[in-house]
């Protein structure tokens, strides 16, 4: 597709996400760019700015606003993230992050399975929509459990080589309920506590978005943040400041809620059928 | 050593011993998980093929490879002797190594030489060579139809398929990339 008519394309595709959400009572947020913590997590690295660092992603600055009351917000805008460059990587990239209070994840799942066949005005790419586990997944496509294949440090291989080009080949793929050592930000869940309230959205073998039921409990939240920058510290990685402004958030105190991450520039790879995350950006 | 994000498509590695070059790459993230960089890769000697995941700590190995043009000197008995132009280093070559590559040797020929560990592994040739036609059944007078062929055979019993006008004597331009006829260059 020619680079001006691909413009377009986003452009309008930008306009009808926030039509959606505008529709659906979500406020639009603007949270910094430029952040003095950044979420510590084991594998990914933030691009430093003058003593601060770059957003990987706006999540904890919009979990700031859920706990001074916003309840429906929605943000877009760009993230960064060192060293991550590839056909599906750019180390600067388009986020697309939501939150709702009191929803669920399968809740949110819905909705974003709703607003993705929406904004792109009933493509068949976003039609209809499944739920398989991360289990099931790694039992189906690999042969293993995943909480085997966690245990013996090959989950992450399987994933990429294994899982991820079989999901989302027939419609959208929600990737759900991960193994709680890789809850990230997501609360466990009650039902079953060895899986977290987490998915991954894909369609044709191409990962588009995060989400989790997001973890309230701040002594825990606490725990793994502490967890992730021994890691970081262990494995030659800086550990990054605390979080404190979010911490604060814990404590005063965070509704029940869930949200999400996408990447725009993935779903346009998608929408305009291309092949390398540069093509669908200016 | 090579950092595993100095990996790409058509780096040459080393892995246990052998030479391997990259023939595709992708730089993968799953989710919240570890960077992986997947590459698929063939072995310079054998052209076997393999798939190879490696991780952000992994360091590999390089390989001790040298490109270098040679002369081709003579045989003898045992193996191709070639040598270096600018020291005259010899540089003995097994059957094996060359492959059909040996029927179109000439001499004072300059082939470029790829070297592993000083050992060559990959020796090509002039593209095109000239070789006298040795032997084949006459050809049909006037039929100058080049997608007919018929066996023939050059002066060291190579065989070879030649349009059906090429008569014994008759010199052609070999492809030595396939070892098919190109062309005729002229008439015995």
């Amino acid at each position: 597709m020619e680079k001006t008519l691909l413009l377009a394309h986003r452009s309008e595709f930008f306009r009808a996400v926030r039509s959606f959400f505008y529709d659906a009572g979500f406020i639009e947020v603007e949270t910094p760019v430029k952040i003095h913590a950044p979420a510590p997590e084991e594998y990914i690295e933030s691009v430093r700015s003058e003593g601060d660092f770059l957003r990987t992603s706006p999540e904890l600055a919009m979990k700031v606003l859920l706990s001074e009351g916003c309840e429906r917000i929605f943000q877009i805008g760009s993230c960064f993230r060192a060293d991550e460059v590839g056909r599906k990587h750019l180390e600067e990239f388009t986020m697309l992050e939501f939150y709702a209070v009191s929803w669920n994840y399968r809740e949110l799942a819905e909705f974003t399975a709703a607003m993705l066949k929406s904004a792109s005005g009933n493509d068949p790419l976003f039609g209809d929509f499944e739920f398989i586990t991360v289990d099931e997944a790694f039992r189906r496509y690999a042969g293993v459990s995943a909480f085997d294949a966690d245990r013996e440090d090959s989950f992450d291989e399987l994933m990429v080589t294994k899982i991820e080009p079989e999901l989302g080949r027939e419609k959208l793929t929600f990737l759900t309920d991960y193994p709680a050592s890789r809850a990230s930000l997501a609360r466990l869940s009650a039902a079953n506590p060895a899986v977290a309230e987490r998915w991954e959205l894909y369609r044709n073998g191409l990962e588009l978005g995060n989400a989790f039921g997001e973890l309230t409990d701040a002594t825990e939240q606490r725990k793994r943040f502490a967890a992730a920058n021994a890691f970081r510290a262990a494995h030659g990685m800086h550990a990054y400041p605390e979080p404190t402004a979010f911490y604060r958030a814990l404590d005063r105190g965070l509704p029940e809620s869930s949200g999400c991450a996408i990447g725009m520039d993935r779903l346009l790879m998608l929408l305009c059928g291309a092949e390398d995350i540069r093509q669908v950006r200016a | 050593m090579y950092n595993a994000s100095d990996l790409k498509k058509g780096l040459k590695i080393e892995i246990d011993g052998a030479p391997w070059i990259i023939t595709e790459f992708e730089f993968c993230k799953p989710g919240k998980g570890t960077a992986l960089y997947r590459c698929k890769m063939k072995n310079m000697i054998t052209g076997a093929g393999m798939e190879k995941t490696y991780r952000p700590t992994d360091k590999i190995d390089k390989p001790d490879l040298e490109e270098r043009e040679m002369i081709y000197g003579y045989y003898d008995g045992h193996h191709y002797v070639f040598s270096d132009p600018n020291t005259y280093e010899e540089f003995p070559v097994s059957e094996e190594t060359l492959g059909d590559s040996k029927y179109f040797l000439i001499e004072e020929a300059t082939c470029n030489f790829v070297l592993f560990n000083g050992e060559p592994i990959e020796i090509t040739l002039p593209t095109f060579i000239e070789k006298e036609i040795t032997e084949t059944e006459p050809g049909a007078r006037g039929d100058t139809a080049t997608n007919v062929m018929k066996p023939a055979k050059i002066d060291n019993g190579f065989e070879i398929q030649v349009p059906l006008f090429i008569n014994q004597g008759d010199v052609i331009r070999i492809d030595t990339r396939t070892g098919t006829y190109a062309e005729r260059v002229s008439k015995a």
